[in-house]
């Protein structure tokens, strides 16, 4: 049966072909639909963990079970699971793992640009890396295969142009899910010093067996056209490189990324008169190439930073291309913002109002950084905000705060808090609760009393946890009421002790959340003074000397009308 | 075939993700091979967004450069400028006439930029026009844009009215169906708007 899938929905159809018994992971764009595709599946088990490093050991732990597992996370992701990922590199498998991680070249929606390849390389894990959908659904499948007869968990690499991309694919039925009866080997599962040093030739054994397969393997092919310039490649850059070049190259396609094969890229290099490598990110085959002493081109003509595209490429390979028109005057900017209603804004503009330093984390609300509102002063990664607070406090940092959302929280500012509660220090914690992970697309988390099959499961209780934590003082505030808001957020500011405020208002756009009448303005009250603008919402905007609303994008939360000193602001009867 | 190429764009949440869904769907039932971009993620919130579509017998990126679209559709007329780079020369733009203010403009940073349909004629490209919010607004909500949209961009394409009809089932929730296909409709015999 043919369809358009996703990368990622191929991914998940890969999974599902497989036999696949358990999926476990944490949203981040652009691996988020993987998951949210196996969740379609009734024979798959599927979670949202609460964060990657769990999901990571959920995989583990079903494949020691006997059954196949699966986990998917984005690129910074694989950080978090990083610590489980190197010593189950030692362990192996029971039945298969796959970790499909989505690298994001360009940060549409990322913090940093790293190359999860170099993860394959120090964990000593093999990694695929499909260049459409259809290989996607085939190299997961065949992921399972690999990890199940090399010992090894496996690593799926995906770009965004990959992950969110559409191409047409070929589907098969779902195998009769595999079983391997798990039995006591803590020679093999304990990794204590005795036993890992036993485990460690083994991985070394397994990458020399795998460079073996490298060599071979149907991943990699050569793809001869004209042998004036030979191109090694993989993933979205594959397709670029074709577009560019149809068969006026020849191509050395790499579906294994690591390890890498020495003998088939020796013997292409033989036949082409000029080597070049175009890849993403990192110069990881270049450098590969090098080690085996050939002349190649890669980083000294291609970006390290930022994605590919077929202008780059034929730019820097002396193929013409058309630079297209300009309109030639300046196009204003459309930056992300914060949604009309969002619960979020009020929080911000309080912390601007009071002056407050913010130690920031991921999610929606780090948009409160960007003008108008520019009321966050960092963003590193997820829990970052918690124990950078206490660090900033430790160190005589005076009148900050930090902020992170619900979600965020479970996955890994709880450990920050536990840190504060420990070690006592002045700071004030607000916990942006929108009761949804918000940025990747409204998932359910450990706080939402959801699963993600929608279905009513455990909820975790944010106040109890920080009582728990060793923080006395938890108080909860409704961020559409500015005042109070303020207030709450200056007295727990100027008690010299640990305290939490938990800003509660579920995120507009979630199905559940009621929306209430638009507010309009009143344009003889209204003397135009913007005081109302400063919040940065998208409904409001001037028209001559006064402000409108429009009522299509107003939520009706009510925040512009505490602003204005007029009294300009009310609801629109007439939508009532 | 030449490989077809076609721009999507519009502001974050106007539906580009149903629009490129509906889009695959048709390229699908017709029988092509076909890649579709798609935009997930931070841009989605109130940013730009550009989703490419690309059909033919083989299509290899999934991604249109400068240059090559023949076809630039946009749900809001600044994002037709914002890419307009992407249009090959004398390209059609399908574009709403309607404005979305960016914080910038909103903010009083930046200015919308006037007569930007005949910016795009100077150029050397086919502008088609509508008022596509007062035609969503008529189909039943404003929310039907992408579909208004999509309405017009298939007077652009070969296919019969049958594919469209059972892609737009096939991607759209089944209550939504009867909205979708009227504002579909209403975009696809719209007059073309004078502003």
């Amino acid at each position: 049966m043919k369809s358009l899938l996703l990368g990622n929905a191929a991914i998940a159809r890969g999974a599902w072909e497989a036999g696949v018994c358990l999926a476990s992971s944490y949203p981040g764009t652009p691996s988020t639909e993987i998951t949210a595709n196996i969740a379609k599946y009734d024979e798959i088990y599927t979670e949202w963990a609460s964060n990657e490093k769990v999901a990571m050991e959920v995989a583990f732990g079903a494949s020691l079970a006997g059954r196949r597992s699966f986990t998917g996370m984005k690129h910074v992701g694989l950080n978090v699971a990083a610590d489980a990922l190197f010593t189950i590199s030692y362990t192996g498998v029971n039945a298969g793992l796959v970790c499909a991680v989505a690298d994001e070249p360009g940060m549409h929606s990322s913090q940093n640009e790293q190359d999860s390849r170099h993860y394959a390389r120090a964990a000593k894990v093999p990694m695929l890396e499909p260049a459409d959908s259809q290989e996607c659904l085939n190299f997961t499948k065949y992921g399972y295969a690999l990890s199940e007869e090399y010992d090894t968990p496996v690593l799926i690499r995906t770009s965004t142009r990959i992950a969110h991309s559409q191409s047409i694919v070929t589907m098969s039925e779902r195998m009769n899910p595999p079983f391997f009866q798990y039995e006591k080997n803590p020679q093999k599962y304990v990794m204590m010093p005795a036993y890992a040093r036993e485990r460690h030739p083994i991985v070394e054994q397994r990458i020399l067996d795998l460079i073996k397969l490298a060599e071979d393997t149907f991943l990699n092919r050569v793809e001869m056209g004209d042998t004036k310039i030979g191109i090694i490649t993989s993933g979205t850059c594959y397709q670029y490189v074709k577009e560019v070049f149809g068969g006026k190259a020849s191509v050395l396609k790499l579906g294994m990324v690591y390890p890498l094969p020495s003998k088939l890229i020796t013997s292409f290099a033989a036949k082409v008169d000029r080597l070049v490598v175009v890849e993403e990110l990192e110069p990881f085959i270049e450098e590969h190439c090098k080690k085996l002493g050939l002349k190649v081109s890669g980083k000294d003509i291609f970006p390290i930073c930022g994605e590919l595209s077929q202008n780059i490429i034929a730019d820097k390979l002396g193929v013409s291309y058309n630079d297209g028109m300009k309109i030639g005057e300046e196009i204003p900017g459309r930056p992300p913002v914060m949604c009309a209603g969002c619960s979020h804004r009020g929080l911000f503009y309080v912390l601007g109002k009071i002056k407050a330093v913010v130690l920031g984390d991921i999610g929606c609300y780090t948009l409160g950084a960007a003008p108008p509102l520019s009321a966050m002063d960092t963003t590193i990664c997820m829990g970052s905000s918690i124990s950078s607070l206490h660090g900033y406090v430790r160190a005589g940092g005076k009148n900050a705060v930090c902020v992170i959302g619900d979600s965020t929280f479970a996955h890994m500012g709880i450990n920050g808090l536990i840190n504060i509660g420990y070690n006592r220090s002045d700071c004030t914690v607000i916990i942006a609760d929108n009761s949804t992970t918000g940025m990747t697309g409204h998932q359910e988390n450990p706080t939402t009393g959801v699963n993600i099959k929608g279905e009513p499961c455990g909820k975790m209780d944010i106040e109890a946890v920080c009582r728990a934590s060793g923080i006395g003082r938890v108080r909860v505030v409704d961020t559409y009421d500015l005042e109070e808001t303020e207030r709450v957020i200056r007295e727990e500011m100027s008690i010299p002790e640990p305290s939490v405020i938990i800003a509660r208002r579920p995120c507009v756009l979630l199905k559940t959340t009621k929306a209430q009448p638009p507010v309009c303005v009143d344009a003889d009250k209204c003397i135009g003074c913007k005081m109302c603008m400063k919040i940065g919402c998208p409904a409001i905007s001037k028209k001559e000397s006064k402000v409108i609303i429009n009522g299509a994008v107003c939520s009706g939360c009510g925040v512009c009308a505490q602003l204005c000193k007029f009294g300009a602001i009310g609801r629109d009867i007439s939508q009532t | 075939m030449e490989t077809r190429n076609i721009v999507i764009v519009g502001v974050g949440g106007q539906g580009s993700l149903l629009a490129c869904n509906l889009m695959g769907r048709a390229l699908l039932l017709e029988g092509y091979d076909a890649k579709v971009s798609e935009v997930h993620g931070m841009s989605q919130r109130g940013g730009s967004v550009v989703t490419y579509v690309r059909y033919g017998d083989k299509v290899y990126s999934p991604v249109i450069d400068t240059g090559r679209a023949e076809l630039l559709v946009s749900f809001e007329l600044l994002e037709a400028a914002r890419w307009f780079e992407l249009l090959r020369p004398g390209g059609t733009i399908v574009t709403n006439t309607g404005r979305i203010d960016p914080i910038p403009v909103i903010m009083g940073a930046a200015e919308y930029p006037d007569n930007l349909q005949g910016k795009f004629r100077q150029k050397g490209a086919i502008v088609d026009a509508i008022d596509a919010f007062t035609i969503a607004a008529e189909a039943g909500s404003q929310k039907c844009v992408n579909m208004v949209m999509m309405g017009r961009l298939s007077k652009y394409f070969p296919f019969a009215d049958e594919t469209w009809q059972k892609a737009l089932e096939e991607t759209v929730p089944a209550r939504l169906v009867d909205m979708n296909k009227k504002a579909f409709m209403l975009g696809y015999n719209a007059k073309k708007g004078v502003i």
